[in-house]
């Protein structure tokens, strides 16, 4: 397995709360990986830390090959990552077409006409085709999670990052989502998936990471590292799954 | 009659506060930038034409081109070099820079014109009208002005909502962040935004010096009346901007009939009462929660 992305030795402070504290982390190409941790354990940070958003104080990230710790979100989009909110942030004024066709003609950096196949795959990969001319503002929360999925898909990633896509969603809606996480994957997308319902992570994640106060606690073979003492202490109390 | 003469004076006048607003529009619309200089930037280009059109012996008219394409570039150099950097340090931090740039331009334009009121000759043009009836005229350039304005305003809402790059304006007004990780990249966007804005000032700049005298110092006082066309009309709509534009041309036009003095204070008035009765303006972008 080829490595894609390698974040390490991560440090992100505010004042003086290390919310990320020398965190490394390493995706293969290909590979699935799950986070879990409490909340405010720098899950999102991380994710902020490797679309650019964010500035590390110190570390360096790898993509690909190349060194883009520099490199602004644009250009990291760019060079194939991927990313969905937690909350998910739609361009509300336009239609859920124009949404995806915005990542589908800048992230590819195509022209509209070019990029209408594959805006419209991104569409019925993820179940809105049939609400495209919807007006973004207007959808329900599994729809807008479902957007924040077509849109980045649109962009063509090479990996994926997905925050708490299936938190707030029905066990129906959970499931459905599982289902199209998993089919992408198999067609071989990377994924980062930070999620804290665990049973929707461990259907489709190949290692698990566990990390509390921004410190990687467990990394390795999901079902070892989710009944690991480590982790059931960090949850304990805050998590019953 | 004579009452049905200023409603359409005032309209008129109108056309000309939505063009010049049509750019304070965008820019807030896009990077919520406040921009203050606003007023001094479409004196320069009104001086820009006058510099321009003396030597050649030209109407000002054919300076238009010209004067645009210097201000798009000028505003392309001011974002990428300067309030990009101010928009990165907070929402304060652009504000003061607005201001001082408003500081700058009208001391370089007394430094070098002198406060004397200067004009741009557009000749016969400026004086001819189609007279509808003894009362009843509407002369030909406010009406070419106004034509263009909706020619600018109509323009603007083609390239924000049918092409490419006017997608990426909206989805950059509507979440920045989201749009970077869309591959948007957001410094160039901001700088042809505020190329795009200026622009429009020079063509607003040149219309206004046509129709009146200019000075260095009333940069401002033209803001007033930018703000108040925008802020009636609703943040974030074009259209808005026109129908605010001409609500105030017409208040204006209104009260001056009344009384001379009246026509700022009546415009003033209304836009109180907007703020009062609809903040959000007439035709305000809908937001959904």
């Amino acid at each position: 397995m080829t490595v894609l992305l390698e974040a390490e030795h991560l440090t992100k402070s505010y004042g003086a709360l290390k919310v990320v504290d020398d965190l490394s982390v390493s995706l293969d190409a290909g590979e699935a990986l799950g986070v879990v941790g409490p909340n405010g354990a720098g899950k999102t940070t991380m994710l902020n830390l490797i679309t650019g958003t964010v500035h590390p104080d110190a570390g360096r990230i790898v993509f690909a090959g190349s060194d883009i710790s520099h490199a602004a979100p644009h250009e990291r989009c760019h060079a194939g990552i991927g990313r969905t909110y937690q909350i998910p942030r739609p361009f509300e004024g336009m239609t859920v077409f124009e949404n995806v066709l915005v990542g589908g003609t800048f992230g590819r950096r195509h022209n509209e006409r070019e990029s209408y196949d594959a805006c419209a795959l991104a569409l019925h990969r993820t179940g809105l085709l049939p609400r495209s001319n919807t007006l973004a503002g207007n959808l329900t929360l599994l729809e807008r999670k479902r957007l924040e999925l077509a849109r980045a898909l649109a962009t063509d990633p090479r990996v994926l990052l997905l925050d708490e896509i299936a938190g707030g969603l029905t066990e129906h809606e959970v499931h459905s989502l599982v289902a199209t996480i998993k089919s992408l994957g198999a067609e071989g997308l990377s994924i980062i998936w930070i999620e804290h319902i665990v049973h929707a992570l461990l259907a489709v994640v190949d290692r698990l990471l566990a990390i509390d106060f921004g410190r990687k606690v467990a990394d390795g073979e999901p079902a070892v590292v989710i009944n690991s003492p480590e982790v059931r202490d960090v949850y304990l109390g805050s998590e019953a799954e | 009659m004579a009452w049905v003469n200023d409603i359409i004076q005032g309209i008129l006048l109108g056309g000309l506060y939505a063009l010049f607003a049509a750019g304070l529009s965008l820019i807030f619309g896009v990077m919520r930038l406040v921009n203050l200089a606003h007023g001094d930037l479409s004196l320069l280009a009104a001086y820009a034409a006058l510099v321009i059109v003396g030597p050649l012996d030209i109407n000002p008219f054919l300076s238009i081109l010209a004067v645009m394409l210097l201000l798009a570039v000028f505003g392309y150099v001011l974002q990428r070099g300067l309030l990009n950097h101010a928009l990165d340090a907070g929402p304060l931090p652009p504000i003061l820079a607005t201001f001082g740039l408003s500081v700058v331009i009208q001391n370089l334009l007394l430094e070098g014109f002198s406060a004397d009121s200067k004009g741009l000759d557009a000749g016969r043009i400026e004086h001819q009208a189609i007279t509808l009836s003894d009362q009843l005229a509407i002369g030909w350039f406010p009406l070419i002005t106004t034509l263009t304005a909706v020619v600018v305003l109509l323009g603007l809402s083609l390239f924000l909502g049918r092409t490419r790059m006017g997608r990426a304006f909206r989805a950059t007004s509507d979440n920045q962040q989201a749009a970077q990780l869309m591959g948007i990249d957001n410094r160039y966007l901001y700088g042809l935004a505020m190329a795009i804005s200026l622009a429009t000032v020079a063509i607003a700049g040149v219309f206004i010096g046509i129709r009146t005298t200019f000075s260095p110092s009333v940069g401002p006082a033209r803001l007033i009346f930018a703000y108040e066309s925008v802020i009636m009309g609703g943040l974030g709509s074009l259209w808005g901007t026109l129908v605010g534009g001409m609500l105030l041309g017409v208040a204006q036009t209104l009260g001056s009939h009344l009384s001379p003095g009246w026509g700022v204070l009546a415009g003033n008035l209304l836009f109180l009462a907007v703020l009062a009765f609809r903040p959000q303006g007439l035709f305000a972008k809908q937001v959904h929660e």
